[in-house]
Order: structure tokens, then sequence, then C-alpha cells
């Protein structure tokens, strides 16, 4: 209700994505604000105004979106319990039970995944105690490389939905140099991550030239690469020269350790040099997007391709560079799966990083510094989520449901500010 | 107008639901503890299919329990959504002290191998596959038990009931994925009907689609979930004169099931568990290949319990009743009386040695 569905009500200006006003006076006619607050200046106005209606949320819509779903995240926890349903049964006998039990199930449940993922006061050993923490961090070092990478794109206006296949394609060659080729300490993990970020590259690169020299949309193409990535990683596992082992099984073999992403940590700690790798890049997009001449052309071309090509920017240029980064960065999140986890190339080795990272992006706001927040908050739900399912027998896919909700509340920022009673950003302005 | 109606009156008859439903006595505190007279914990990791693949996670979750309320033991249940988590969730139940983890799948080797190597205390099993190095060669560990399973041998026998029952004298087999696990029973089911085609006559020769043992190649439906890939598998085999089909697919064969029904006098043969029980398609079940995962879940699990625990591995055969021919229910009266003699003999020939089913893919063990 007190949001502009009377022309009345509606905000006297809009914020947009570059952060300027604009009159509000096209929004009140049409009641859809920022579909329509913008004329459509050529290009794809539709995807423009999505993208931009995606971003224009402010940091708080972001946190808060995380909350509403936690909370309706409790709520399904709370659902799904036997015990709970249990009193709901003689709900009017004693409905103290209900509320009882429904509290225990599910703070117990968020501590779980809170120790899970931060710190576990229950442990045996300190070391054990602290080691969750630095699980959240492997957990999250593919999703914040792949992330980075959406993030890129998203500025330059480009919807790379992609991200699946180039961190398969950058999962298989870092596995295939990581365990067929021999080299000597270091250089080798180093050269199998440069063939991982090859590999991405290649495989986003596709997409890239595809959309700049013949108009394809790289939705499609990028979705379709996805799927091609994942038969050709089943394909090559069946195949005895690829695995470079004699089993059946559509496994590798174990790649070297000469390979392996060297532990920032002694054992049990899993944390590896991915990690660092994660926070370089996400300095490095940040230099690029912030700092330098090229980020500058990718952003100009994200806010308006007619401008910037008419201000003599090469459009086509900086699509095809644009998705070339971002496949190298989807790639490396394969090469911290293969050469610092999992050791080896198994069909589902790529898990659904590719896509998860898109809400990592989104999350984040497209932003260097946000993504890797973001990363790291999923990452945390990813390894709280195994301590909370194996202790408190909380299904797993309430998980899922949270990442989800925060996607569809953030795609929505209109109804997180309407649950809150946010003034919209434009009242906040005039204000 | 008569809708502005509806969402009231349904949330009206909902709410009395609710209300009636919830009328029902509190119960009186009880003293009683947990019930369970031993901290003895089993517990169990699937791998990415879930618990309700009607695979061998769901046979080893349903082992499980089983033992856990006949013996009044702990557990704890992880479902693994993707191959990162399999060391995780192994860690977690090690974390927990749990007395016996299992692991689903040949994916869960490595994950159980290196958390039985670090705790030698605690006992381990792995279900559906043997443990290997680096280079694939087996090892054996001593504290952890390998389960598998010798489908071969019964999917032998369903092949030669299958050539023998066939009218059209055309039978067909698919896959989900091409792993050892599942082409076994392939590799059984085509000697069975090899074995058939050795005693027939010249004209009742028996053609089978869908797999080659001698290439290892065949028919697969990419995955164990898309139920349509086996619709469309099976259509084609229909097309081609098949009428007797055996999914090896998990889920996937209740596809196929769907197309079979559309066909008159087509049959399946369902794989895993009874599919006369556990699907809906009981009237074109002519027999199951059974694979006994929960009862060997269950039997390790009252072996640890008892102290008892070996390492040596649990090959499930037709001697042990590892794996077995289910009852042909529906069709107990259709199955001529000679056929059903020849499939016990043979079952007894190949627990006397007589008959030696062979397959690249049998456990090795």
């Amino acid at each position: 209700m007190t949001n502009g569905t009377n022309p009345s009500d509606a905000p006297g200006t809009e914020t947009s994505v570059t952060g300027q006003e604009q009159p509000a006076d096209t929004s009140a006619a049409g009641g859809t604000p920022t579909a329509g607050g913008t004329p459509a200046a050529g290009g794809t106005p539709a995807a423009n105004s999505v993208l931009r209606d995606i971003m224009s949320g402010s940091w708080l819509v972001s946190v808060l979106s995380v909350v509403v779903a936690l909370a309706l995240g409790g709520v399904l926890i709370a659902a799904a319990d036997p015990d709970v349903q249990a009193t709901l049964g003689y709900f009017f006998a004693r409905p103290g039970d209900f509320f009882i039990v429904a509290w225990q199930t599910v703070s117990e449940a968020y501590m779980a995944l809170l120790r899970g993922s931060i710190f576990d006061w229950e442990a045996r050993s300190l070391v054990r105690a602290v080691r969750p923490f630095t699980e959240s961090l492997v957990a999250a070092t593919p999703l914040i490389l792949a992330g980075l990478g959406i993030a890129l794109g998203f500025r330059s206006g480009l919807f790379n939905i992609g991200g699946q296949g180039q961190v398969v394609l950058g999962a298989m060659f870092a596995g295939y140099f990581g365990y067929a080729l021999g080299l000597p300490p270091v250089i080798h993990f180093l050269f199998a991550l440069v063939m991982a970020a090859v590999g991405g590259a290649i495989w986003a690169g596709i997409a890239g030239v595809l959309k700049a020299r013949t108009g394809a949309n790289e939705v499609i193409v990028t979705i379709m690469l996805n799927s091609i990535a994942g038969y050709l990683l089943s394909y090559l596992l069946t195949q005895s020269w690829f695995k470079a082992t004699s089993s059946a099984n559509p496994a590798s073999r174990t790649i070297f350790d000469t390979a392996a992403l060297p532990p920032l940590l002694p054992d049990p700690f899993r944390l590896h040099l991915g990690f660092v790798v994660a926070i370089l890049a996400t300095l490095f997009v940040w230099w690029l997007l912030e700092r330098s001449t090229l980020g500058f052309e990718f952003r100009a071309v994200g806010e308006n391709p007619d401008a910037a090509r008419t201000a003599g920017i090469s459009v086509s240029r900086v699509t095809i560079l644009v998705m070339i980064i971002a496949g190298a960065l989807a790639g490396l999140g394969g090469a911290a799966q293969v050469l610092g986890t999992e050791g080896k190339l198994t069909g589902g080795v790529a898990g659904t990083i590719g896509f998860d990272a898109i809400t990592v992006a989104l999350l984040g706001r497209s932003r260097p510094l946000g993504t890797f927040l973001a990363g790291l908050l999923f990452g945390a739900f990813k390894a709280g989520g195994y301590l909370m399912q194996s202790q408190t027998g909380t299904p797993i896919d309430i998980v899922l449901v949270v990442q989800s909700i925060i996607v569809l509340l953030i795609a929505a920022p209109p109804l997180v500010r309407t649950i809150f009673r946010l003034p919209t950003p434009a009242k906040k302005v005039a204000a | 107008m008569k809708r502005t109606y509806l969402a009231p009156a349904a949330a009206m008859a909902a709410a009395t639901a609710l209300v009636l439903s919830a009328c029902g006595q509190a119960p009186e505190e009880s003293a009683g503890g947990e019930g369970g007279d031993t901290d003895f914990k089993a517990c169990l990791v699937s791998d990415a299919g879930g618990w309700d693949d009607k695979s061998f996670n769901q046979s080893g979750r349903e082992g499980l329990d089983s033992a856990v309320e006949e013996f009044g033991i702990e557990e704890a249940l992880a479902e693994s959504q993707s191959d990162s988590d399999f060391g995780p969730n192994v860690d977690n139940m090690v974390q927990q002290n749990c007395s016996l983890t299992f692991g689903v799948g040949f994916l869960l080797e490595d994950a159980i191998q290196e958390a039985a190597e670090a705790n030698p205390d605690l006992h381990f099993g792995l279900i559906d596959s043997t443990f290997a190095d680096a280079d694939g060669n087996p090892v054996e560990l001593e504290n952890a038990k390998p389960l598998v399973f010798n489908t071969a041998e019964a999917a032998y026998l369903a092949g030669y009931l299958a050539a023998a029952t066939s009218e059209s004298k055309t039978v067909a087999t698919f896959g989900g994925i091409q792993i050892p696990s599942v082409t076994v029973f392939m590799d059984g089911f085509a000697d069975g009907v090899d074995k058939y085609n050795e005693e027939a006559g010249e004209d009742e020769q028996v053609t089978l689609l869908g797999w080659d043992k001698e290439g290892q190649e065949g028919s697969f439906s990419g995955d164990f979930e898309n139920q349509g890939q086996g619709q469309t598998l099976t259509e084609q085999f229909i097309s081609q004169d098949a009428d007797i089909i055996m999914p090896v697919a998990g889920p996937v064969g209740l596809g196929a099931a769907a197309a079979a029904k559309e066909s008159e006098g087509t049959k399946i043969i369902w794989v895993d568990s009874d599919g006369y029980e556990s699907t809906e398609y009981g009237d074109i079940i002519l027999t199951s290949v059974m694979k006994q995962i929960s009862q060997a879940v269950h039997d390790t699990v009252e072996q640890a319990m008892n102290d008892e625990f070996e390492a040596a591995p649990y090959v499930g055969d037709l001697s042990n009743e590892g794996v077995g021919l289910a009852p042909y229910h529906d069709f107990e009266g259709e199955v001529p009386e000679e056929v059903k003699q020849k499939v016990e003999e043979l079952k007894q020939q190949i627990i006397d040695g007589e008959i030696t089913v062979e397959s690249p893919n049998a456990p090795q063990a």
C-alpha cells in the first residue's frame, strides 16, 4: 500500500544505477517507475532495466533480505520437525509445548549452523573449535572467484549465466595438468592454475565472441555452454587416456602433490592457497573496475552501450574482454576445487558453484568487496550446513531455501522495503 | 465475484481443519529416557542422489533405520548435495564420534578411506565400492568394510527368464550412467540371454537390445534423474519389438515403466528392490533383480555393535542371498513351470560353481 500503486503516492524521483535522480513524471503516468523512468536508449532496454533494478537497491536491502530469509527458514525448520508437528496435534490442550519445542528446534538448528561455520564451542579441542571458520573460507573460495567473474559481467551489462560451464572447464584443465604432467613443485600448481584460467577464459570467450560478432544473446549461449561443459566432462571421464587410471569408475587419477595448492595451516585444517588467490582476485577486480582505463570502458558499456560507442569505445572488444576475464576468474574457482580440496576430477566436481556464484554476485551488488563478503556468507552457510544437518537432523535443503529467498528478495527491493516499511530511496533524498 | 469468496471460504475450511486436528489430548509427561541402552552410534553419508533415490542411498538408509529401531542405538544422517560435500560430511560424523560410519557409493571412497586411516579406533563401511589407491589398485583397510554386490549373478537369471518368456524374441536393457555398479547388471543380463540362446533352436534365438557385453557399449539415459529420458529410450526399444525391458537407472526406471504400461504386453524387470512393492507398476513387473543393501547394512551394524566387526569385504551373491530374484507376484501363473525350474537349476549351478558369471565390472574382492 505504501508503494506507488497510486500516482499521488509515487516517489518524486527515482534513483538509477548511476546514482543520478531523474524526474518522475513518466513514472507517475506509467505506474512502473524504474522500467518506465528511462526512455529506451536503444540496445536492450528490457535487460538493462532488470539489471538496473537489481543493482539499484541499497546495502540495507541486502542485509534485510538475509534477515527475512533466515526468519522464513526458521519457520520451515519448525514445520519440518516431527517433534513440532507432534505438539501441533494437541495445540489447544497445551499450546505452550508448541512454542517451546519450536523455539528449541529452530534455535538449535541455527546454533549448529553457527557452530559449523564460525566457532564450535562444543568441540573437543581448540583446533577443532576454530576449524569451522577456516572451513567457511574453504567453501567460500570458489564462490568468491566465480562470483567475481559474474559480477564483472553484470557491471559491464552482460548476463553471464555460464559460470557453471566455466568452472567445469577450469576444473578440467586444472585437474588434467595436475595429474597428467610431472613438474617441479611450485611451478606445477602455478602452471595448473594458469591453465585453469585459460580453460575458463576459452569457454566464456566463445560466448563473448558470439555476442560481439553475431549479436547472439549471451544468456542463451552461456546456458547452452553449461550443458555442453557438463557432458564434455562426463564423456572425458569415460576415456582412460584422459583420466589416466585403469579404474572403470568415472573419476580421474588423483593429482600429484606438487600440483596441490599448498595448505596455509597444518592438518586438520583444509585452508589452502586458493583463498589468497581469491583475495588477490578481489583486489584485481576492484583495481580493474575502479582504477583502470579498461574498467572505465567496461562500466561505460554497462551503463549505456550506445553512449559508449559514440564516445569511441569498441563495444564488441569490451564484450569479448569482459567474458574472457570473467571466464578466467570462474576457471580459477574450478581450480580451487580440484587443486585445493577434491584432488581429483569427478562428474560433480563443480557442484553448483557456477550457479551459486550468480547469487553471490547479486547479493554483493556486483561490487568486488560486496561479492567477497557475500561469498564468505555463502561459504559459511555451506560449512555450517554440514554440522546442522548431521547433528540436528535439519534437512540440508533449508540452506538452499534460505539462499533462494535471499535472491528472490534482492531481485525485488520494493518488497523488502514494504516489509520493513522503509522509505523508497527517492523519498529519503527528498526528506 | 465468485473469486472474491473463494479465498475466505478456503481459509475458513483450512482453519476449521486445523482447529479440529489440534484438539488432541496432550501427552502425559513421561519419565522414560531415550530408550537406548548403548552409546553405539551408527551414521550414514549419502552421495548426491539423496535419500529418496529409489536406489542405494534409500536402501542404505532403510537398513540403518531398521538397525536403529531394532537395537535402540543412536544415528546421524548427512545428505550430500555435491561431490565437495563428501569430505566435510564424513568429517562431521567422525567429530560426533560415530562408532560406525557408512558412505554410499564409489564417490565416497576417498573420504571414507581418509577418515578410516586417520581414525583407527572407529569403524567405517563403504556401500557399493571397494577401496583403491591413487593408481586404482585395490587396497584393504583394517577398520573399513566394503559392501559390494555381484549382481551379475542375479541378473543372469533375469536374462534367462526374460529370453525364455519373451514372445517377440526381443529383450532390452539400459543403464543410467556407465559405471561398474550399473553395467554389472547389464553384463549378467546379457549372459543370461546368451545362455538361453545356446540351448534354443535356430529360429528361437532372442535378440538383446541396449547392451553389448563384448564391446562394453550400450544405451544409457545419462543420469539417475530424468524419467522422460527413460521413457523415450523404452519407447524406442518397444518400437524395435522388445517386450521385456530391464532399466538399471534408479528412478529413471519409472519412466521406462510408464512407457511399458502404454504398450500392451510389455513387461519390466526392476532392479535393486522388489519393484512390485516399491513402485506403482506391480502389474507389469515380471520380477526384480534384488540387491540386499539394507540387509547388509543392518548386519554390519549388528556385527560392529557386538564387537565382531570384520574389515573383510562383504560380497553379496546368490549363495549368501545378498542378491537374488524377487517373486513373480502377478506373473506367477504366466511363467511356464519348466522355465521356473530351469531358473532354479541355474541358480543352484551358479551357487555350486558349475556356472561362473563373469563380468569385468563385478566387484574385485
